[in-house]
């Protein structure tokens, strides 16, 4: 428990020596997400506890083997929450792992996603480089914004010690509006709903049924019901399963793919199941169509799939980038990681 | 990597290929066409460009950066030049490329909420275009009526709206942006995330270093279905600061929360006549926006928080014309301060909301030490200092005193956890101040990132992350606590 920043120092620095792969490991909780790698462990859940945590500055600074439930619990005592509503997966989810795939809950398109909540972070580099990013004030732009580069970078960059996270406050209530509904008349009215400045602050579609979540006072909501229509529900319980992927859609050995794309884009012609969430700019596919079809398919709209569970055949899981910006990932990897031992091929096979 | 002047035949072949690129008139390098381009909003530091590029094409940018990639020679990208920290101060030896030229909203969808706008766009020209929808673009920075996308892009620049609706960085969707080599690459997507690393934050508030934008998309918002002001007084700057946090502790998060100090109330009610409390220490303008029903129970707890917490006095607008009257003090503040004397110089520094006592004490001592007033206006939802010395250019050194004591009140931010630029950037203005705010470790690591994307070193130089040899120098001049920064290097 407690500050091992010299432990994992010393064991970057050892593998910089021996140019010997690192593979970064939290709680566990995301292990399958993203390409399997080989190295020796590098654990970080002991790096744990919170550094700082002020309500009324609406900032908490924890190190990053720090478990998510209890930054969330610490949090919910004071009324606050995290903004981006992150996925846990398990109980062992660590801070860290949660920044570095940048994944974001329901709430992600109402309030923004985990890389928009970091003010500022503290890494180790590939070089045993203590460096620190940003800081704990909302607003910060000398420098580079290396800290929300980390975001999503899947630890191939640099190994975070402590991240310092904007904080908001609880909305005095929520309620889901539920409508039974064809898909296209849903994502018309999560457009609409949205436009119309309703207090939305979720919408999903699964199984004929559109979810639509209002964060706002008793007052607000009940006049927001009252102009959208269905019956008005508290319970939780759907979010959560969202979420956490604990729906039956996710009980399943099909491949799951994590689709991202405008949320007005058509519907996909595309074989399987799908759930869409964040207002429809992500879309749940369970499908055994071939991954170029679903490539393609995603791709001809201007977004990108991830083959995000189930991925039996180890497939690249993330969307092949275009040569120029694949150029940059190789520059940037090489500017933190030059001997590339840092979670090397987690994203790509040369990232 | 040192960039190497251009000897007279280069300058001339230089002008004369981007000629072979660009229309002659959009190609300026006589004298009395490039001094408008001298400088940025920060007039303090002027230099000319060897030559000004017009461009109006995305392969016109393409070609003129490929062009500068061969022949070596420095590029400054510069939208409407309200920059306030010498970002787009021009190189003598290189080219200024204005993107001015790119002016058109591409297109607007209504329903994803998105505008695709080429660079050269104002920010609050967006907001007029898509107004006609109920949407409207949030970051919004005082000099919104002039500066453009692109600048505001690579200053990740805010506003007063930024503790509830966020920075730049926030707001934008898709950029694409042509590197130093010519190549033009799409950052972000159509969607709310794209695969591989966020470049798109990365190059957000990058100040013109690591490539040029000639397009971007960003995100809007729906208008909010009613906005409500509160406008208090406080005898004591400190009261006024506490306020603040009991609003947010309350878990309300004002659209816009600001304070203004004695001299600031002062220079903006006898500029515009806001009606403002002139007897008052501090006062604290409030904004509340949302659906109608919780506005109305907010303002009216934030009412109460604000008497219990000292105020001695309190008003809430009646009306939309009453809000825009307390706003219009506020927004006129820098030029109202202007008023007051020949020269301002406007800092930018970010602090923890909870030292803000303690930062303006030390403040008012430096003013009495410096013989220079100073004005307070503050973004104080989001810790964000304007502190604005009032000076006279004209006397001599006063410039370089003002500067010196802007520089003490930037190492204070530091000091107490802060940040020596909030939104205005680091530009040429805050150089040395970056060598306080980041370590040898830290600065290296930019050199590296920079070098990833301009290996040669040509996008901006000299801007944004100081070589350790100016640290070095600088470091020489500041010892802090006694340590000096920076102590592996040798001493110049």
């Amino acid at each position: 428990m407690g500050d091992i920043t010299q432990k994992l120092q010393q064991q970057i620095a050892q593998a910089f020596s021996s140019n010997s792969p690192l593979r970064i490991c939290g709680g566990g909780s995301k292990d399958f997400y993203g390409r399997k790698i080989q190295g020796d462990n590098i654990n970080v859940a002991e790096h744990c506890g919170i550094i700082s945590y002020e309500p009324t500055e609406l900032v908490i600074t924890a190190r990053a083997g720090t478990l998510l439930s209890d930054i969330e619990n610490s949090l919910s005592e004071k009324g606050q929450m995290l903004g981006f509503e992150p996925p846990h997966f398990s109980d062992t989810a660590t801070l860290g792992g949660t920044i570095a795939c940048n994944l974001s809950g329901p709430r992600r398109p109402y309030r923004g996603a985990a890389r928009d909540y970091v003010l500022g972070s503290t890494i180790l580099n590939g070089k045993a480089e203590k460096l620190h990013f940003g800081g704990e004030v909302m607003k910060n732009v000398a420098g580079y914004d290396v800290s929300r580069l980390m975001c999503g970078s899947l630890g191939t960059i640099g190994l975070l010690l402590d991240v310092s996270l904007k904080v908001i406050p609880k909305p005095e209530a929520e309620s889901t509006v539920i409508l039974e509904c064809d898909v296209q008349t849903a994502i018309d009215k999560m457009h609409q709903w949205v436009q119309q400045s309703l207090p939305i602050s979720a919408c999903s579609y699964a199984n004929g049924t559109l979810y639509a979540r209002l964060a706002s006072n008793e007052a607000s909501i009940k006049l927001a019901h009252q102009y959208m229509g269905g019956e008005l529900i508290n319970d939780t319980k759907y979010w959560q399963q969202l979420k956490e992927q604990q729906l039956d859609f996710f009980h399943t050995e099909m491949p799951i793919w994590r689709l991202s794309l405008a949320s007005n884009a058509a519907p996909l012609n595309l074989q399987g199941e799908i759930i869409y969430d964040w207002g429809g700019a992500l879309r749940w596919l369970r499908s055994d169509e071939s991954a170029d079809k679903i490539r393609h398919a995603v791709e001809a709209l201007g977004g990108h799939a991830t083959l995000f569970r189930n991925n039996v055949n180890q497939l690249d899981p993330f969307h092949e980038l275009s040569p120029g910006i694949h150029a940059m990932h190789r520059q940037l990897k090489l500017a933190f990681d030059p001997a590339n031992i840092l979670n090397p091929g987690r994203m790509y096979a040369d990232i | 990597m040192q960039i190497k002047p251009l000897s007279n035949d280069e300058k001339k072949s230089l002008i004369r290929r981007l000629q072979l690129i660009l229309p002659r008139e959009a190609v300026l390098h006589l004298n009395e066409d490039l001094t408008p381009y001298e400088c940025d909003g920060l007039s303090a530091y002027r230099n000319l460009p060897l030559v000004v590029a017009l461009p109006d094409s995305i392969e016109q940018v393409q070609a003129i950066l490929k062009l500068c990639f061969e022949l070596e020679v420095p590029v400054v990208a510069r939208g409407a030049g309200t920059g306030l920290s010498g970002g787009a101060l021009p190189h003598s030896d290189g080219v200024l490329l204005s993107l001015a030229k790119f002016k058109d909203i591409l297109n607007i969808d209504p329903v994803q909420r998105t505008a695709v706008v080429q660079p050269g766009v104002r920010n609050l020209a967006i907001s007029e275009a898509v107004d006609q929808f109920g949407l409207y673009y949030a970051p919004d920075p005082s000099s919104q009526i002039a500066c453009t996308i692109g600048g505001n892009i690579a200053e990740n620049s805010g506003g007063v709206h930024c503790l509830k609706y966020g920075l730049t960085v926030h707001n934008i969707q898709q950029l694409k942006m042509v590197t130093m080599q010519g190549e033009i690459v799409t950052l972000g997507g159509t969607g709310l995330d794209a695969p591989g690393f966020d470049l798109l934050a990365l190059m957000t508030g990058s100040e013109g270093m690591l490539g040029v934008f000639v397009e971007a998309t960003v995100k809007l918002l729906p208008k909010p279905q009613i906005a409500k002001a509160i406008l208090a007084a406080f005898d004591d700057v400190v009261k006024a600061g506490a306020a603040v946090g009991d609003i947010i502790s309350a878990g309300i998060i004002p659209a816009g929360l600001e304070m203004m100090d004695k001299l600031a109330i002062k220079a903006a009610e006898e500029f515009v006549h806001a009606g403002y409390p002139l007897d008052a220490e501090a006062i604290l303008l409030c904004e509340l926006d949302g659906c109608d029903m919780e506005v109305a129970e907010h303002i009216e707890r934030v009412k109460t928080l604000l008497e219990e917490g000292g105020a001695t006095e309190v008003r809430v607008a009646k009306d939309d014309h009453e809000r825009m009257t307390f706003w219009k003090g506020r927004k006129a503040a820098f030029p109202a301060v202007g008023r007051l004397s020949p020269d301002y110089y406007c800092m930018d520094g970010t602090i923890p909301r909870k030292h803000l006592p303690q930062v303006l004490k030390t403040m008012a001592e430096l003013s009495a030490e410096y013989n220079l007033p100073v004005a307070n206006v503050f973004h104080a939802g989001d810790g964000n200092l304007h502190p604005l010395i009032l000076y006279d250019a004209n006397i001599p050194g006063e410039l370089e005193r003002t500067e010196e004591f802007g520089g003490k009140i930037l190492q204070l931010c530091v000091e107490v956890g802060g940040s020596i630029t909030g939104e205005h950037g680091v530009g040429v203005e805050k150089i040395n101040q970056m060598c306080i705010q980041f370590q040898t470790g830290e600065l290296t690591q930019f050199h590296a990132i920079k070098k990833a994307f301009d290996g040669k070193g040509l996008l901006n130089p000299g801007k944004a992350v100081p070589t350790l040899h100016r640290c070095a120098e600088f470091g020489a001049m500041h010892v802090h606590n006694g340590e000096l920064s920076h102590p592996e290097l040798e001493r110049f």
